[in-house]
């Protein structure tokens, strides 16, 4: 299982309205690894996320979900494989953040099936995972932001996903809760094998939590593999048009990009 | 047992609407003619009451139940798929269809009957559906909310002003339509409640066993998707059955505002939004609202009876503005 690739795409292409989002991105995601997707503005990153989860069409045979077309698999399917955090969710309704996690078993559920004990205690340990349990009964309306994040995390890893795919999962947040989601991320790849994929925006971040990233730029990959490896002063100039250095973080060993700031 | 609370509430309701009115009759007998229709010998009970109650006051309480239940469901059904605490079965443009249905088939003078229902619940039937189906093919198919949303507007404007330029044109006929639009169950019969009921009651069912769908696609369309859910398809059997139930409801009543709105509300106040426990408490809520509300709509200044819809909107908007409040306020 360890090397199984889990997604690949190959040569995919998807256009909107006539203008080209992606253009001839192909990668490969192994299982147990955290990717981080990187980029501009615009450079088609959630349109390639929202792919991976069959949210827009695609051509046959463009991306495969361990080995086969994801055009075979159903919804249902799907989502015992892959789950999905979306940027930003609002929730307008009264719902407790039991309920909301619970809402992840939905595809293992028939259509006159109530949740079961093991559909609760599948939600619990989703909550423990991201320290949520404590507020499993508070309303999802009055969270803070990290607190939501966590509760939506927990609800993804109730469908008890292979793959979990976050779209800017830490935009927003204060960076203590930032660097809270993705160590509990960074922990589910290490520990339970989930293969994370998450569009970052702060490359520091994903240098220091992420196996391999993809630089995507104006809908092409300009540079993927190890952290180190994509991250450069030269790509960082083109992509970004920034001046930039490559040090080393004290604490952790991992490299870090720092800034002229002139 | 809050639900089962409800059902006793409703039932009450039955019997002191059975009660009430020009002719009193007591609870106990009441009870007694609803239980044995045919009379038997020496119950001392009046054949007078027993024919007010089946023949006037039980068929006009049971489509009032069947309406109420359906404005519940489907106020929470578009408030889900919206999306919007706000939204109400309305928003598709079924009221202003069927109050221009309604307004052209009296100034044409349709005489028209469908298994013994009359022309005017048929032309507004007819004109809530065809306006609805116009709003979404208009807003592509209800692929996203928001187009849909705004078409319902843009055409409820549109038809308010083509019914007032036909009432404008046809003074003759005013007075009737006005009183039309504000609701009333002064026409019910059996006959209406016979062909409400096979509507309201399995369209209801359909969408509790559906309900889970309508919580997902709370947290939002891709999240929905992500889970399993086929959106698209769901979304559209959603709203053909509750636009279907909201039309044969205001067929057969008249637009009668804020039901749709508030029962919802008030229900989610009480058991939380789960769409599986909420659309049964909303059918209950609905019944009740509607029941109590025709009750004090046809007797408050009896003879004379008032359209139930402005009761409704009289009770209504300050509580719908006590929700807002609740919600701007929380706790």
């Amino acid at each position: 299982m360890i090397d199984e690739l889990v997604i690949e795409t190959k040569n995919l292409n998807w256009a909107y309205n006539g203008i080209k989002v992606l253009d001839n991105v192909s990668m490969d995601i192994r299982f147990g690894t955290f990717t981080g997707i990187l980029g501009p503005n615009g450079a088609g990153k959630t349109t390639l996320i929202k792919l991976f989860l069959n949210l827009l069409q695609v051509e046959k045979n463009s991306i495969l979900i361990r080995g086969k077309d994801i055009k075979v698999y159903s919804r249902k399917e799907l989502a015992k494989i892959e789950a999905y955090v979306p940027q930003n969710v609002k929730i307008d309704f009264n719902f407790t953040v039991e309920q909301v996690v619970l809402m992840g078993r939905t595809p293992f559920l028939g259509r006159f099936d109530r949740e079961s004990g093991k559909d609760i205690q599948i939600a619990e340990r989703a909550m423990k995972e991201t320290s949520v349990l404590g507020l499993k009964s508070k309303l999802i309306t009055q969270l803070s932001g990290g607190e939501l994040q966590r509760v939506i995390i927990a609800r993804a890893l109730t469908q008890e996903p292979i793959i979990m795919v976050l779209d800017e999962p830490t935009s927003h947040l204060d960076i203590h809760h930032q660097i809270n989601i993705l160590s509990i991320l960074r922990t589910l790849a290490e520990r339970e094998g989930l293969t994370i994929i998450a569009v970052l925006h702060d490359v520091n971040l994903a240098l220091e939590y992420c196996d391999n990233l993809f630089l995507l730029d104006q809908g092409k990959i300009v540079n993927s593999g190890s952290p180190e490896k994509v991250i450069t002063p030269e790509i960082m100039k083109d992509v970004y048009n920034l001046n930039v250095k490559i040090t080393k973080n004290p604490f952790t060993g991992n490299i870090h990009m720092i800034h002229d700031y002139a | 047992m809050v639900f089962l609370i409800l059902v006793l509430i409703l039932l009450s309701a039955i019997v002191i609407a059975g009660s009430l009115g020009s002719a009193r009759i007591s609870f106990p007998d009441v009870v007694k003619i609803i239980a044995s229709p045919t009379p038997s010998i020496d119950d001392g009970i009046k054949d007078t009451s027993r024919i007010i109650i089946w023949k006037i006051r039980l068929p006009r309480i049971i489509l009032t139940v069947l309406v109420g239940m359906g404005l519940g469901v489907s106020g929470a059904v578009f408030q889900g798929i919206f999306r919007n605490p706000m939204a109400n079965p309305y928003i598709l443009g079924v009221s202003s269809g069927a109050a221009f249905g309604v307004t052209l088939g009296m100034i044409m003078g349709l005489q028209i009957t469908f298994l013994g229902i009359g022309a005017i619940p048929i032309s507004a039937f007819a004109g809530a559906i065809s306006a609805s189906v116009v709003v979404y093919l208009i807003s592509g198919g209800g692929r996203d909310i928001l187009p849909l949303l705004l078409s319902g507007i843009a055409m409820g404007f549109l038809l308010s002003a083509m019914i007032s330029l036909l009432m404008y044109f046809n003074r003759s006929q005013l007075e009737n339509i006005v009183y039309w639009t504000m609701g009333s169950f002064n026409a019910a019969n059996w006959q209406k409640a016979a062909i409400t009921a096979p509507v309201i009651l399995p369209g209801s069912i359909f969408i509790i066993i559906f309900a889970r769908d309508l919580n997902l696609m709370v947290l939002g369309e891709d999240s929905a998707k992500s889970m399993g859910v086929s959106v698209k398809k769901s979304r559209l059997i959603f709203l053909l059955v509750s636009t279907i139930i909201t039309a044969s409801a205001v067929a057969v009543s008249g637009v009668i505002g804020f039901v749709g709105l508030i029962v919802p509300h008030a229900m989610r106040i009480i058991t939380g939004p789960d769409h599986r426990t909420l659309i049964p408490y909303s059918m209950l809520g609905g019944a009740i609202l509607l029941l109590i509300a025709d009750t004090i709509a046809r007797t408050i200044i009896a003879p004379t009876e008032i359209p139930v819809g402005i009761v409704t909107s009289l009770l209504g908007a300050p509580f719908f503005l006590f929700l807002l409040n609740r919600m701007r306020n929380p706790k």
